[in-house]
Formats: C-alpha cells, structure tokens, sequence
C-alpha cells in the first residue's frame, strides 16, 4: 500500500455514478432507518455498504430497486428518479438492475436451467435454441453447467447462490445488487463467491453493490465503502483509506471488537423495571 | 443436632444450623434444585440477633442460586437481622458479585407499565380492521387493473398457467364436490321428505330439492369447498414465494407479480367455479332423486319430468351467476393474504388460516347480499 490517502473525507470518485441519493430519509412506523443519507455509486465499481446487521442495508437495496418508497429525499438511477417513475418505466428500469438475494430465491418449483432461463423466457422472443445457448453461457460462468438439471432444493448455499447469479446476469444488466452474498458460506464458498463478484463486475462491465457485514471478503473486493450505522453514514471511503480511520465507530466495526461507541446492549426499559424493582430498595 | 424443618437432601441447596445464628449453606445452589429451597425455608424461625451464613458447604452454584442466596440476605436484612457472608471461595464470591453488580446496574425505577382498557383495545382493532380493510380494496382495485390490461392484450396473458389452475381448481375438485353435493342432496330430501309425507305431499320433494339446491345451497357448498381447498392453497403458495424471496425476485426480474401470480389465478377460479356449481346442481339433484324414490316413491321418471316445470331458467341461472362473484372472492382473498405473509413459516399458516375464515365469510356476506337484491328486484 503506497500512498494511501488518510483522510476519510475523500470525494465520491467519478464524474457521473450511476446512482445517487441524495437526503434520504424513511421510517418504518416511529422507527427511523434512514436520515438524510447521501450515497453516490460510481458506474463500474464494487461498491459496499457495510453495518451493524439491522440498520437496513437491505432497505437501501429496496429503496434504490424501486421496491419502497422513500419518505423524503431522492434516488437517481441512470438519471432517472426511481420514485418518480411509472410502473411500466420501473419495471423496464428493473430489467437493468439485477439483484442477488441473501438466500438465492430460485424459483423452487423449476430446475436450475429454467430458472436461468425465466428472465429471457419472460422478455424476449428469442427462439429457444439462442435461450439454450445464453443459459448455457451463463451457467458455464458460475461454474454450473453440469448442475442445470438439479432443482433448487438438490442444491447446496453456494451453489444456490451461484445459481442465482446465473439468473441475475441472465439479461445482461447494468448493475448488479447483492444482499449479504457471503453470509452463512463457508470459506472455500466464499472465496469462490468473491472471484465470481470480481470476475464479473469487470469482464461484464457491471456496476456492483455488495450489503455485507463480512468485514474481510468485502473489503478485499470493494473500491469504494460506504459504512452505515443508526440510519445515517458513519464514514466513507477506499478499503486502504478506512483501515486507518480515527473513528471509533469504524475501528469497532472493521476490527470486530464488542463494545466500544457501538453498545453491546439492545436499547430497553431500566433494568431495574425489568426485574420488578419499580419500588423498593436496591439489592444488598 | 440440626433443624429437622431445614435438612437437606443430599445435593440439594439447603440451610442447616448447627448452633444459634451460625447457619451453614449446603448442596449445590443451583436451578435444578433451587425451587424446593422455598418450601424449605418458609417455616424458619430466625434468631432475633446478629446472622452468619456460611457458605463453605456449598458444592455448586450458578447465577440462579447466587442470585437466591442474595435475596435471601436482602429478605433477612428487610426484616431486621443483618447478615454476614462468610466462608465463600473466591470464585464464588465472583459469581455473587458478579450477580449483585449487574442487579445494582438496574438504577432508578421507572414508571408503572400503563394498561391498555378495554375501550382503547376496541378502538385500536376497529382501525387496524379497517385499515385492513382499505388495503384489501387497494389490491382489489390493482389486480381489476392488472385484469383490464390483461384483456386488452391477451397475447400476454399466461395461458399455460391458467389452465394449470383450472385443472388444478376444477379439474381436480370434481371428486369431492360431487360427493358432498350428492350427500347435501340426500340430507335435504330426507329432512323435507319426512314432512312432506305427513301431509302426502310426496310430489312437491322436486320443487324442495330443485330450487334449494339450484338457487342456493349448491352455489354456496362449491364456493365453501372452494375456498377451502384452492383458495388456502394459492395463500399458502403465495406465502412461500414470500418467504423465500421469490416474489421479491420476480420484481427484481422485471415481472409484476400481480401478473404472474394473482392473475392467471382469478381467471381460474372465475371459469372453474361456475362449471363446479352446475356440476354440483346436477349431483345434487340425483340424490335428491335417490333419496324421493327410497322415501317417497317418487320415481326417477315422475321426478325428472317435474324438474323443468318447476325450475325457472331464472332460479338456475341466478345460482350459477353468483358463482363468478365468489369465486373472485376466493382468489382475491387468497392471493391478498399470501402477500402478507411476513416473516416465517408460523406466518403462512396463520394467513392461510385467516384466507380461508375471510373467503368463507365473504362468500356468505356476498349470498345474503344477494338475496336481499334480488328479492328487492323481485326475482
């Protein structure tokens, strides 16, 4: 590492990301996930979004699939305002954003083929021989030709995993959303699952956002780290740069302490009130 | 030597007093012995004086027992004799520490929890019911969307899908419903035809049967089994597609759920369930016929002949009309309660469960309605 820029205010790269939301805000009931966030997405980068689990990265992956809507603020995808767009256009916009689901979410009751398959099926009028060849394609890149017959259920996480990847690159999007792609993986998996990341942001020219809590793996792909905690973002910045961020917060986070500015402790009712001690004298 | 009220089984935690305020912990003080320690200590007379607990006898203890053996000295202390702990090994004294420093983190008390009266619960349930309710029309009005759509370009429609569900919800269901509806025959002339013999009366078992069956019960049998056997199996489907974020990725793919999932459904059901109920008219009928000859030696042919004359094309139309009508009730509840599964698989049987309840009283709702109207209209 040469010369790493220390500061943890570095400009959002590039001149024109692909997404940008700009203040941000959304609330579920009296519970707030998000305030006034900011985010830029360069195009044709790995970008991550890392927390605490329940800060709702995945949310943010809703709200920028169109999903949700935000209660103030503004997501840009391609120059388009995600909420502000018809249902015909979101969907048309949603063809080109591709996203990978924490459990895969094949299709149980089709085979692995098929799933990959279902896109092409579903939008174009190809006849099926060019379907078989693109299927084949895509399989062959994750590494799963010889499984399109099995059915989701036959399959291991990985594979699963893998096999979902293979549907999401099905239509040649744009960009592509992960939702906690390593989790639950063991390392031979992961380390598969991350090349694969790689691999295909930079062959297919895609743009990525990884939400992850797997410090190691995603810091050893991203370019760019967004780190989120109590709805607004903590610190952004390169892996490199982060490393040697001053913050408590993100040193907690990166380095896997338990206490530290993030509290052990579920936010909760006096403990005293818990254990029924509303009157009379504390313990001896 | 020792107090009889106090003596411990082996292992268990236990108090025993060998001379005046000298008392000696026991057993292991832990949860799978600490609850006897109650009973066991209700009946103590403590020394009025000065109090020392030995725990030098104790075999185990865990958070439970340390956190017994505090409240026992507080209760002591409460009630006026102070308390001295002795004899502790020091990782027992950790552990009692530990207990003590984590009850003394409790702080200030807070205030009383607030009940929620009757009243107020009312209230809430009204509004949540009610905004149940709107959303319900909300989806209603998105799938009559999806619908007009779907027919203004039939070329789009999922004809392989929908008539997978017609034979899954029709085809299939013939069974079933011609066995009950040929036994909801038989009920209905067995219990009118003991009646009608009273006043010889035998002949008039035909506008019975025929008009009962055709007009209602027919309608509302099929739309019953209906419901309970398709429409908590598209929740149910729906639901799992729901939990394993299948619904969320055909979003992600570009695909409304709405046309993949709701629509080829509705259009189903709403083709299935009227043929369901001419079906089930006809079964019912026969053994209506069955049940008047047994009974009432009324022949087939004397019965058969009799059906037309009686039967307006009204009356029959008007029960297989109202089927279209329940059975977009069936499918529209079915499919909006598998939308709202959240979480995991208990959320799938409870909306499955909810589905049919919803479906079977909507269906009934919808028939009284019915009644009243066209009653009103004079048909």
């Amino acid at each position: 590492m040469s010369a790493v820029t220390h500061s943890a205010a570095i400009p959002i790269p590039d001149a024109a990301p692909l997404i940008t939301v700009r203040n941000l805000s959304f609330r579920r009931g009296s519970r707030i996930i998000f305030e006034n966030v900011d985010l830029a997405i360069p195009r044709g980068k790995i970008t991550a979004i890392m927390g605490p689990s329940g800060t709702g990265k995945t949310t943010l992956l809703r709200l920028i699939g169109g999903q949700i809507r935000p209660d103030a603020g503004r997501i840009d995808v391609d120059g388009a305002c995600v909420h502000e767009l018809g249902r015909r256009e979101l969907y048309q916009l949603r063809k080109r954003m591709s996203m990978l689901f924490q459990s895969g979410a094949l299709f149980t009751d089709l085979s692995v083929y098929d799933n990959v398959a279902f896109p092409l099926r579903e939008h174009t009028r190809l006849p099926e021989s060019f379907i078989r060849t693109l299927t084949l394609m895509k399989l062959e890149a994750v590494g799963l030709r010889g499984a399109r017959h099995l059915m989701p259920s036959e399959l291991s996480g990985g594979m699963a995993r893998r096999a979902a990847l293979a549907r999401a690159i099905a239509l040649d999007p744009m960009m592509i959303m992960y939702d906690e792609p390593f989790s639950g993986q063991d390392p031979i998996t992961m380390g598969v699952l991350v090349k694969l990341i790689r691999t295909l942001n930079d062959a297919l020219g895609l743009t990525s956002i990884i939400v992850s809590h797997d410090v190691k793996e995603t810091a050893s792909i991203a370019d760019y780290i967004y780190l989120i905690s109590d709805g607004s973002v903590v610190d952004h910045g390169t892996p490199q740069a982060l490393e040697h961020s001053r913050s408590g917060w993100v040193e907690q986070f990166l380095h896997a302490l338990p206490d530290g500015p993030m509290s052990f402790h579920y936010p909760a009712p006096t403990y005293a009130h818990d254990l029924a001690l509303a009157e009379g004298p504390a313990l001896a | 030597m020792a107090d009889s009220r106090v003596f411990p089984e082996p292992g268990k935690p236990a108090l025993v007093q060998p001379e005046g305020a000298h008392y000696f912990c026991r057993g292991d003080w832990t949860l799978a012995g600490i609850e006897d320690l109650d009973s066991r200590l209700a009946g103590v007379n403590w020394p009025n004086k000065d109090l020392q607990l030995d725990g030098s006898g104790i075999g185990a203890i865990d958070t439970t027992g340390a956190l017994r053996l505090l409240n026992l000295v507080a209760e002591l202390e409460r009630a006026g004799h102070p308390v001295t702990l002795i004899g502790l090994r020091p990782e027992q004294r950790a552990l009692l520490d530990l207990v003590r420093e984590r009850r003394a983190d409790a702080g200030v008390s807070a205030p009383p929890l607030t009940r929620s009266n009757p009243l107020e619960r009312l209230g809430r349930a009204f509004v949540s019911h009610a905004q149940a309710g709107l959303q319900f029309l909300g989806f209603v009005g998105e799938a009559a969307v999806s619908l007009v759509h779907a027919l203004w370009r039939p070329d789009r429609l999922r004809w392989r899908a929908l008539f997978g569900n017609i034979e899954d919800a029709g085809v299939r269901a013939l069974p079933i419903i011609a066995l009950l509806a040929f036994m909801l025959g038989i009920v209905i002339a067995y219990q009118g035809g003991q009646q009608l013999k009273i006043y010889g009366a035998n002949i008039f078992i035909v506008e019975l049967i025929s008009l009962t069956m055709l007009r209602e019960l027919a309608p509302l049998i099929t739309a019953i089994i209906v419901a309970g056997r398709t429409g908590s199996a598209y929740t149910a489907q729906i639901g799992t597609m729901q939990i394993t974020e299948e619904v969320d990725a055909l979003r992600t793919i570009g695909i409304a759920p709405m046309d993949l999932l709701v629509l080829p459904k509705l259009l189903a059901l709403v083709i299935a369930l009227p043929l369901l109920t001419v079906f089930a008219d006809a079964l019912s009928l026969f053994g209506g016929m069955v049940m008047a000859q047994a009974l009432l030696d009324v022949s087939f042919t004397d019965f058969l002949e009799r059906v037309p004359r009686v039967v307006t094309l009204t009356s029959f139309l008007l029960g297989v009309g109202k089927a279209p009508v329940f059975a977009a009730i069936i499918a529209l509840v079915g499919c909006y309660q598998g939308f709202h599964v959240r979480g995991g698989a208990d959320s799938v049987g409870r909306q499955t469960t909810v589905s049919v309840v919803q479906s079977i009283f909507l269906v009934i709702a919808a028939d009284a309605l019915f009644s009243v109207v066209l009653g009103g209209i004079g048909l």
